[in-house]
């Protein structure tokens, strides 16, 4: 086990290409669960290919502890990969799949056999050791993958590309819970790549958001929820996404559609500062109604949509449309619904990254 | 699905029913009809049973004819089978020489049999051609149309050119429908060459490998124009095979009844062993 540095990392498929992956410098802490997360196509998977070895980066450094393995080939840096859909050897029975690794490695037979048990025991796969791999469900192959991560002692990590991909829903939750279990028990790194913020969210403690092949913001699940980094942090993570509205700073007031609305001083300043196009942002879930006395905006509502615990408001003020989340609909009324902006929740963007953020 | 959608299935298939029958059921018939007839002339015949059956089945020529067949088929399928993975294995996978590759495979297959025959009848020739005569200036006293060990030597070589390509294309198909992350996990299992092909190419392939192996045996099991035309079934009757036997019985001699007979039994042969072939694969797979 060890702590995996990616150094001034860029990848390049093609010499002078354009960037897969854009030059980064992250490290994922010893024993940390991460997720890695990104819409198709943002460098998700050539990234985790360059940290198990199966892809050469173009520029930069993998340390693995204080061990260079860039360019080292995956048999030789101890790390697992569970890959999309499952890979099992097909005419080989459970525990001669989860045994490959250590036999391919001439550890001794009696060692073999006490370590798949063990693991097939964490798994819950010793009901299945004897049985033939191919002819089990799709869920249990991809403990199997799993379980051939797992099984050797020294993996620096075990990384995840969509491994739920093929699984029954109901069944998600329960191998998530699984890898959670996982995790705790044998305190591994593990790197999960996902498109779905539910499993990111629910399984890292933290989450790195990718797009077009940058890192846009690293952090907590709560972090990425309160305050994102970049607009696209904000729209990728929450539903419905973050509301953001194009605006003017005048002091510590951000103009909206010709409505005054308070942000915080300090990052007011330096929004003016920045000189960038600027743009508020604003969780639904965290505009509130206003009171009967309270000034407010009014928003013009266009549809609202009753989603059993909380209604959905999508309106509009002045052109920009906004989605509000709220408890109850009466407060609706008949030239539209007032609302305030918290002060702490209204955000403000210069060029899609949040003013004073990321410090 | 109830009942009335199944009469329209029924009514549906009628069409490569009757085709079929027009074109395999009724000249079967017409087959096994002859088989137990003694037929002298239009409207001169008469009903013999099973005679013929037995006499073909005491005829020592055919069971000569029957073990060259089988030793054959066995030698194609020994030889071709790993020869065409092996190849398949060496193919590139992809660049401007996958279809170069593809295009050369092809060119046998596309030969008509009978000029594969030509072909080999010529290049192997001692005194013309080109392989003959660089066999014999390398020492081998090699005459194909003498010696029934040249004879054999050169059926199975040109069999081997003819057909290989079949079996390297069907597993290059195979082995380019193979997931890329089979590969990597095993990479990242450690696992060696060997290992890959053991339990990751060998296995996947074994679909292809039935298509293969049934395609090859029932080809080479009828094999006719190309050592008609290369030996002629020479020398002796060395390169004699079932097909040949059955063309002379019934063409030759004009003895439709024994051929007739014969061909039933050739046919039921062949659907055995293709029968018994599909089975053993497909039982491989079956325990655990």
């Amino acid at each position: 086990m060890a702590r995996i540095e990616l150094n001034n990392l860029a990848h390049q498929y093609a010499p002078g290409g354009e960037y897969a992956l854009q030059p980064m410098q992250h490290v994922w802490e010893d024993g940390g669960a991460y997720a890695l997360l990104g819409p198709s196509g943002c460098g998700k998977t050539t990234l985790l290919n360059i940290i198990s070895g199966l892809l050469t980066p173009s520029q930069g450094q993998v340390l693995f502890g204080d061990q260079d393995v860039t360019r080292l080939p995956p048999e030789q840096r101890n790390i697992g990969q569970v890959f999309q859909f499952p890979v099992i050897y097909d005419t080989m029975s459970v525990f001669d799949n989860l045994a490959f690794p250590l036999r391919n490695r001439r550890l001794s037979e009696d060692y073999v056999s006490r370590r798949v048990t063990q693991i097939a025991g964490m798994l819950g796969l010793d009901e299945v050791l004897k049985r033939r791999a191919k002819n089990l469900t799709a869920d249990a192959k991809q403990k199997i993958s799993l379980g051939r991560g797992l099984v050797r002692e020294d993996v620096a990590a075990v990384l995840f590309d969509e491994p739920l991909t093929v699984i029954d829903p109901h069944l998600k939750w329960q191998l998530r819970r699984k890898l959670r279990e996982v995790h705790e028990q044998l305190n591994l790194t593990l790197v999960y790549v996902t498109h779905d913020q539910t499993e990111a969210l629910t399984f890292a403690d933290k989450v790195v958001v990718m797009l077009a092949g940058q890192v846009l913001q690293v952090g907590t699940p709560q972090a990425l929820f309160e305050r994102p980094e970049h607009t696209f942090v904000g729209y990728f993570i929450g539903s419905p996404g973050m509301n953001f509205m194009d605006c003017q700073v005048e002091g510590s007031e951000a103009i909206v559609a010709g409505e005054r609305i308070a942000v915080d001083p300090a990052m007011a300043a330096a929004a003016s500062e920045s000189g960038g196009q600027l743009q508020l942002g604003i969780r639904p879930g965290l505009i509130r109604p206003a009171a009967a006395d309270e000034a407010g905006l009014t928003i013009q509502v266009d549809q609202v949509e009753d989603l059993g615990d909380y209604e959905l408001i999508t309106g509009h003020l002045g052109e920009h449309k906004i989605h509000v989340r709220l408890e109850e609909s009466e407060k609706i009324g008949s030239d539209g619904l007032k609302v305030v902006f918290p002060t702490e929740h209204s955000l403000l963007y210069a060029d899609d990254r949040l003013v004073g953020g990321g410090a | 699905m109830d009942k009335r959608e199944y009469q329209w299935a029924w009514l549906m298939v009628l069409p490569v029913v009757l085709i079929v029958a027009f074109s395999a059921i009724m000249p079967l018939m017409t087959v096994v009809n002859y088989s137990v007839q003694d037929i002298f002339g239009p409207g001169s015949r008469f009903f013999v049973g099973t005679e013929w059956f037995k006499e073909v089945l005491r005829d020592p020529a055919l069971h000569g004819a029957l073990i060259r067949q089988i030793i054959f088929s066995a030698a194609v399928l020994v030889i071709q089978i790993p020869l065409g993975i092996a190849l398949a294995l060496c193919m590139p996978k992809k660049g401007p020489w996958v279809s170069v590759a593809l295009v050369l495979l092809a060119l046998p297959l596309l030969v008509p049999w009978n000029v594969v025959g030509t072909i080999w009848q010529v290049f192997a020739r001692p005194d013309v051609g080109l392989a003959g005569v660089a066999i014999n200036s390398l020492g081998f006293d090699y005459n194909y149309t003498g010696d029934p060990i040249d004879a054999w030597f050169t059926v199975l070589v040109m069999d081997v050119w003819h057909w290989t390509s079949l079996v390297i294309l069907l597993c290059y198909a195979g082995l380019q429908a193979i997931p890329d992350a089979f590969y990597q996990a095993a990479r990242i299992d450690g696992a060696s060459r060997w290992a890959v092909f053991r339990y990751i190419e060998l296995p996947k392939l074994k679909g292809v490998l039935l298509i293969a192996i049934l395609l090859r045996f029932i080809f080479s099991f009828r094999i006719y124009a190309e050592p008609f035309v290369l030996t002629g079934g020479g020398p002796g009757n060395s390169t004699t095979f079932l097909s040949q036997s059955l063309t002379t019985m019934a063409v030759g001699q004009f003895d439709l009844g024994p051929a007739a007979a014969f061909s039933l039994i050739y046919f039921l042969i062949i659907l055995l062993f293709s029968y018994v072939f599909y089975l053993t694969i497909l039982n491989m797979d079956r325990e655990g």
